[in-house]
């Protein structure tokens, strides 16, 4: 194999025969709130070939897949695949198995903590293969993809190309008849993508039938492809071959022809974009030098040893796939990150994050849209003049200038996010060069964006290179971009291939074009070719009777639920943060609590004013200051002093005894021992009040019958028992209702996120696409979650035993047996508030206020639900906290057993079905 | 370090202006501002019900005389709920089952041992699970009953009053009325949450939507961005104090401030300071949102709980009211409530002050070295 070139095994092409089509599409409108995705389209796909959806970001490639996959709901229209209506549910479930759907984004389905073995496992066991097939599969797709040495390397920690072989993988693992891949190639490396390309026609070429759909931004992509379909703002602009779009259009490329297919006004906005050539001066200043420098992130090298020499007024290019190093490279010549080796010069003066002069010179723009989406454009364009120390005279006509160049002048009000990538792009680009930098250093400021817009934005930077000699220092994967550059380095795995004008490097490689160079230079640099595909792929494919596309719908598969727990442990093994909640959480919390919510009034400061100073007056005083509630503080001598020393709340208590109280006590002439207590916190002082009063009681009586001999005994006396707590301490009341709360709390929090998670990152995507059902989704994600909570549960017993000294005195296993209803209701919780949420935040909200705030008001924790009132008392009667919250405290408290406590596991049962039942409805199978 | 000049001063203010910028075109922040400061607080104080409010009481009437008839018809709402009257074997089931806390047992001949002088005993059974009714309810059922009985007792004979009279006042809040109390922890509360949700998001906003990167590339130094952070978000918050304070508290909720409310919000000034580094420290630990919302949860409960305002400090484990002693909260609650209840001036409270300048003033130097070291990995 010499050149990658002729190992291109191109399937045979195939003419759009006019069969059944695999997708009909007729009037379809899809719209996002007040953005119209897509426009009354109509669309035949035909089957059995290479589709391409082509035309930049924003015009409706996306929706258009996500609908024909059944991820998305269809709003109006009528979507027709694979012979059915998509808006038929049965029909979704019936053909759903037939497609694969490999969304936008690297690694979007992909789980990134996962290996590559852990994720194919995962989609394997969905579509409900056995070990032994799944092994099977795995092993074969892996070889033919070249993944198989990296099997135990996580999914995140994968280059670009290699994440997009592993969708690919994930998407193949059941022989779809449809493969949607929506972008699969955007952002990787030349080799890697041509690579990937070669692997999908050898899978066609085994696979006879199978249709694909693709969508791409890159035009050359497009030219392989059998069928295109050319999109702009929703709407079709032309379908046929790459051959057919060139004719029509009499042009040469299908950029070319893209850009022609275009409506008259957008295509007025385009001018071809010139390159003046760069006045050749070899003496000229350098603006950037670089040497050697290198970047390490532990033991993985980001960037290695990578040196270069960059003249005042040039554009120079950085070309490489994602995670190249590109952007790495340019946050060390920012001082954004410290180089670990090497040195780098802007302007002759040696990188220095605190070197606030050089930063003046230098205006960076960074990969992606990165201004404050909360300030208007004039507001951002003014703050970073400010920011920039450029004076406030100055400023006005600054942004004037910025503001009529970049063409922002109907927008200034505007907030960024309300605009489109284009002009936010120009915005940036202003924004960057506000003061006047010499050095602008922009990573990737064009992906995403039209050609149109790519080009004008081109056109701005080679005026400010060439008119205002500002040097460009820019990173791109677009190799017609590249091509523009004075000069470029071609960069892969941390390392400079080679750097020089871009002609000069297609004339020393002998090759066609750039990319044809590039991946000569590359293929040179690897040592290793990855031999795309030399054992032929899914044997298992070929035969029409695999076990997968047999009828294998059932109402609820326990092994695909499982499959999703399996999964959903890995994860959670694997996340420190949610890790540590899950187990040390409550424990700590159940410490916090145990002790703070203590409810036991001991140790009160008091003081005495004592005017009488007698041993009657001092009895008294002994009386209170030997009860282990009261602490004697040094005597008051003023009433000043009592003011202050209660303002300043030292004293709790402060008594003041009256001179002549022993003498009027003896007389028996009515006296009056005054009593002042710090009313600030309530509770405490209705504690401290019932103290004084039955000390001073206790006092009288006392005193009648020791030292004045009489008999004032009482008509009737009072016994009280304090059941269950006999001494009426706060940590035997609290550590039994303590546990109830944290484990409604945690698990409703944990299940929570770990769905809305799956929304966030997009994994969700895989319940939208793949034959689970939502039962299955929701149970397999909660049962980790029960698990983990009846462990916590047996940690916080534990710790009430031991550390708390609270000890069970009823029936362990009725505890157990609550606590494992409860939990399936808190989890469940956990799951209905993740119905309803979309980001993760919302979710940690609704299962706290919708957790702890019925638990601590209303369930009991506090005051008996007999004393509540209202709505209050009705969520309180319905909440399952207060049932658990009774049994909890029977167990430990009044050692009861199951049959004492029946009547509170009714509520609590019933409760689990309807919480889980109604989280299953409400949760989408499609997105809306 | 470089020393303050005015471009420094300039810099941390105009982005701290961006800062309030961003917040007032966040819906989300703002009503959870607004929520935190009005309805939260009027939902605290007043869902606060005293100490005793219908408690659940059962009466075991063996006796069945007048004295005993009119111990029964003594308790009504809103204190007790009427008691339901049972037999002797229904208490322990009734107890077990939580359907009561008090139960009173009223013997057989019990009112002929009252006239007989022979000094009976009714028997109190209290559920001791349910702390905040026990104590407090054991009180007030020993002095209702005896109160009925004396009563009773002096129509029939004479006996002296007790000599020596007990007068006891509460200072500060005469009629313990929770609201008070309730009203202002809340507020305490509010302003520890807010402030760190406030500044440790301004912090990860920046870092998820790509901006700090921007703003490290520009003269700027950490130093600026994390000042810029601490005054803006420190002045919502301050300034949603101040109106709350003024409309819900003291306006709706018609509680009574002794002291210096101006004392007062200098004195959550200084807490803010601190407060904002702590959100801020969290963002550098934290990769994402959620997870700051996860470190956050395990910050702010023992911050709260354990500050003193939500339970005594005296009744906490030496160990616990020592290290809490580096809490900010545990100094801002000791003086907010010296300040606002007890009326107390800078003379009183200025220990507590230099505490809090101590902390805020540790917990910043931490956070921006922690906060300078991580923007390496941040950007």
């Amino acid at each position: 194999m010499s050149g990658l070139g002729s190992t291109v095994t191109t399937a045979p092409p195939v003419t759009p025969r006019m069969t059944a089509p695999v997708a009909r599409l007729q009037d379809v409108s899809l719209s996002y709130g007040k953005t119209l995705a897509l426009d009354e389209l109509s669309l035949d796909v035909p089957a059995g070939c290479m589709v391409g959806l082509i035309g930049p970001d924003g015009v409706g490639k996306s929706s258009l897949m996500a609908l024909v996959s059944g991820a998305r709901a269809v709003q109006s229209g009528q979507v027709e695949v694979l012979g059915g209506d998509m808006g038929n549910k049965r029909h979704r479930n019936e053909v759903g198995p037939h497609i694969a759907y490999m969304p936008q984004g690297l690694g979007k389905n992909l789980y990134p903590t996962l290996s590559i073995e852990e994720n194919l496992q995962f989609f394997g066991r969905l579509f409900g293969h056995s070990a032994a097939e799944r092994r099977q599969r795995i092993d074969e797709l892996t070889t033919a993809t070249g993944l198989d040495s990296f099997l135990e390397r996580p999914a995140g920690k994968l280059s670009g190309g290699m994440k997009q072989k592993l969708g690919l993988c994930c998407a193949l693992i059941h022989d779809p008849d449809l493969l949607i891949l929506d972008e699969p190639t955007t952002g990787v490396d030349p080799l890697a993508r041509s690579q990937f390309w070669d692997l999908i026609a050898h899978i066609r070429s085994e696979r006879n039938g199978m249709s694909v759909i693709v969508a791409t931004a890159y035009m050359d992509e497009a030219e392989r492809f059998d069928w295109l379909v050319a999109m702009d703002a929703g709407r079709i602009l032309a379908t046929g071959t790459p051959h057919e779009l060139r004719e029509r259009t009499n042009t040469t490329a299908l950029e070319a022809a893209f850009i022609a297919l275009l409506p008259e006004e957008k295509k007025r906005e385009h001018q071809t974009v010139v390159v003046p050539p760069l006045a050749d001066d070899e003496n000229g200043e350098i603006a950037i030098e670089a040497q050697d420098l290198t970047k390490r992130f532990g033991i993985f090298t980001a960037v290695d040893h990578v040196s270069f020499r960059i003249r005042r007024g040039e554009i120079f290019g950085f070309l490489g796939s994602n995670g190249c190093g590109k952007s790495t490279t340019m946050k060390m010549l920012t001082g954004l990150l410290p180089a670990s080796e090497g040195r780098a010069w802007l302007f002759g003066r040696e990188v220095n994050p605190h070197d606030m002069d050089t930063r003046r010179r230098v205006g960076y723009m960074s990969q992606a849209f990165s201004l404050y989406t909360e300030l208007s454009v004039q507001q951002n364009l003014v703050l970073h003049a400010r920011l920039f120390s450029v004076a406030e005279k100055d400023i006005p006509a600054r942004v004037a200038a910025m503001v009529s160049r970049f063409g922002l002048g109907n927008v200034l009000d505007a907030l960024p996010s309300n605009l489109p990538l284009g002009i936010r792009q120009r915005l940036s680009l202003a924004v960057a060069m506000v003061h006047k930098p010499e050095l602008l250093i922009l990573d990737e400021p064009t992906s995403g964006v039209d050609p149109i817009a790519r080009d004008n934005f081109w056109q701005m930077m080679i005026d400010l290179a060439r008119k205002d000699r500002v040097t460009i220092f820019i990173s791109t994967h677009f190799m017609n971009e590249a091509e523009r550059c004075d000069r470029i380095s071609l960069m892969h795995a941390g390392k400079v291939l080679v750097s020089d004008v871009p002609a000069e490097l297609v004339k020393k490689r002998g090759a066609a074009t750039l990319e044809e160079a590039f991946i000569g230079y590359l293929m040179d640099a690897d040592g290793q070719v990855i031999t795309p595909v030399d054992a032929p792929v899914l044997q298992t494919a070929v035969a029409p009777e695999t076990p997968s596309s047999a009828p294998r719908r059932q109402r609820f598969s326990v092994s695909r639920a499982f499959s999703y727990t399996l999964r959903e442990t890995l994860e959670l093994q694997r996340d420190p943060v949610r890790g540590t909640l899950a187990l040390l959480g409550s424990i700590m919390l159940m410490l916090i609590m145990g002790y703070g919510i203590s409810l036991d009034v001991e140790d009160l400061r008091f003081a005495v004013l004592d005017q009488d100073q007698t041993t009657l007056s001092q009895n008294y005083v002994l009386n209170l200051a030997g009860s282990r509630y009261f602490i004697e503080r040094a005597p008051l001598n003023s009433y000043a002093e009592l003011d202050r020393r209660m303002r300043s709340g030292e004293l709790s208590l402060a008594i003041e005894i009256p001179s002549g109280f022993a003498r009027d006590v003896k007389r028996g002439t009515p006296v009056q021992i005054g009593a002042w207590i710090d009313g600030a916190m309530p509770s405490r002082a209705e504690n401290i009040k019932g103290y004084v009063q039955g000390m001073h009681q206790g006092w009288l009586i006392d005193v009648a019958r020791h030292q004045l001999g009489q008999d004032i005994s009482a008509a009737a006396t009072i016994e009280t028992r304090f059941r269950y707590n006999p001494d009426v301490k706060s940590l035997p009341a609290m550590v039994p209702a303590v546990i109830p709360i944290l484990l409604l709390m945690i698990p409703a929090m944990l299940t929570a996120l770990s769905v809305v998670r799956e929304k966030e990152l997009g994994s969700i995507i895989n319940l939208y696409v793949t034959p689970v059902t939502r039962s299955e989704f929701l149970l397999g994600k909660q049962l980790p979650y029960v698990i983990l909570a009846m462990v916590n549960f047996l940690l916080m017993t534990l710790l009430a035993i031991t550390l708390f000294g609270v000890p069970v005195k009823g029936s362990f296993a009725t505890l157990s047996l609550a606590a494992f209803i409860f939990v399936l209701f808190s989890t469940g919780f956990g799951l209905f508030a993740s119905t309803f949420t979309r980001s993760q935040i919302a979710a940690m909200f609704v299962a706290m206020i919708g957790t702890l705030i019925p638990a601590i008001q209303f369930a009991g924790l506090l005051n008996p639900v007999s004393s509540l009132e209202g709505v209050g008392r009705l969520i309180g009667q319905i909440y399952p906290a207060t049932y658990f919250l009774t049994i909890s405290r029977g167990v430990f408290g009044k050692a009861l057993t199951l049959s004492d406590l029946h009547a509170s596991f009714g509520p609590m049962l019933l409760s689990v079905p309807v919480i889980i039942v109604v989280s299953i409805i409400l949760l989408k199978k499609q997105e809306a | 370090m470089s020393h303050v000049s005015m471009s420094h001063i300039s810099n941390i203010y105009r982005l701290g202006v961006k800062e309030l910028w961003s917040l007032i075109r966040d819906p989300t922040m703002l009503i959870l501002i607004i929520y935190s400061f009005t309805a939260a607080i009027y939902i605290a104080a007043t869902a606060m019900p005293d100490s005793l409010h219908k408690a659940a009481i059962a009466i075991v009437d063996e006796d069945q005389s007048p004295l005993s008839q009119r111990i029964v018809s003594a308790f009504y709402p809103p204190h007790f709920n009427t008691p339901s009257m049972i037999s002797l074997a229904e208490v322990d089931p009734g107890m077990d089952a939580g359907r009561f806390t008090f139960a009173l047992d009223i013997p057989p001949n019990f009112q002929r041992d009252v006239l007989a002088g022979r000094s009976p005993s009714i028997q109190l059974n209290v559920d001791a699970t349910r702390m905040t009714q026990a104590f407090t309810g054991n009180g007030y059922i020993q002095q209702i009953a005896l109160d009925e009985v004396n009563t009773f007792v002096l129509r029939y004979r004479n006996t002296a009053p007790p000599p020596i009279d007990l007068a006891l006042r509460a200072r500060f809040n005469p009629a313990l009325t929770p609201a008070w109390f309730g009203s202002l922890m809340e507020i305490i509360n509010q302003v520890t949450m807010l402030s760190i949700i406030l500044a440790g998001a301004a912090l990860i906003r920046e870092r998820e939507h790509g901006t700090i990167e921007h703003l490290l590339v520009m003269p700027v130094t950490p130093g600026e961005i994390m000042l810029s952070k601490v005054w803006s978000m420190g002045l919502v918050v301050l300034l949603a104090t101040a109106i709350s304070l003024a409309v819900i508290v003291q306006g709706a909720l018609r509680v009574p401030i002794e002291g210096s409310v101006m004392l007062f919000l200098f004195c959550a000034a200084l807490h803010l300071f601190a407060t904002t580094s702590i959100g801020i420290f969290l963002a550098t630990l934290a990769r994402s949102m959620p997870q700051f919302g996860l470190l956050m949860v395990l910050t702010l409960i023992p911050l709260q709980m354990l500050s003193g305002g939500t339970t005594p400090r005296e009744s906490m484990p030496v160990f616990v009211q020592t290290v809490m002693l580096a809490a900010p909260t545990t100094h801002f609650v000791a003086s907010a409530q010296a300040i606002l209840y007890r009326g107390a001036g800078l003379e009183v409270v200025w220990p507590r002050f230099l505490a809090l300048i101590a902390i805020g003033s540790v917990f910043f130097i931490v956070a921006l070295a922690r906060f300078r070291k991580t923007i390496g990995t941040m950007a």
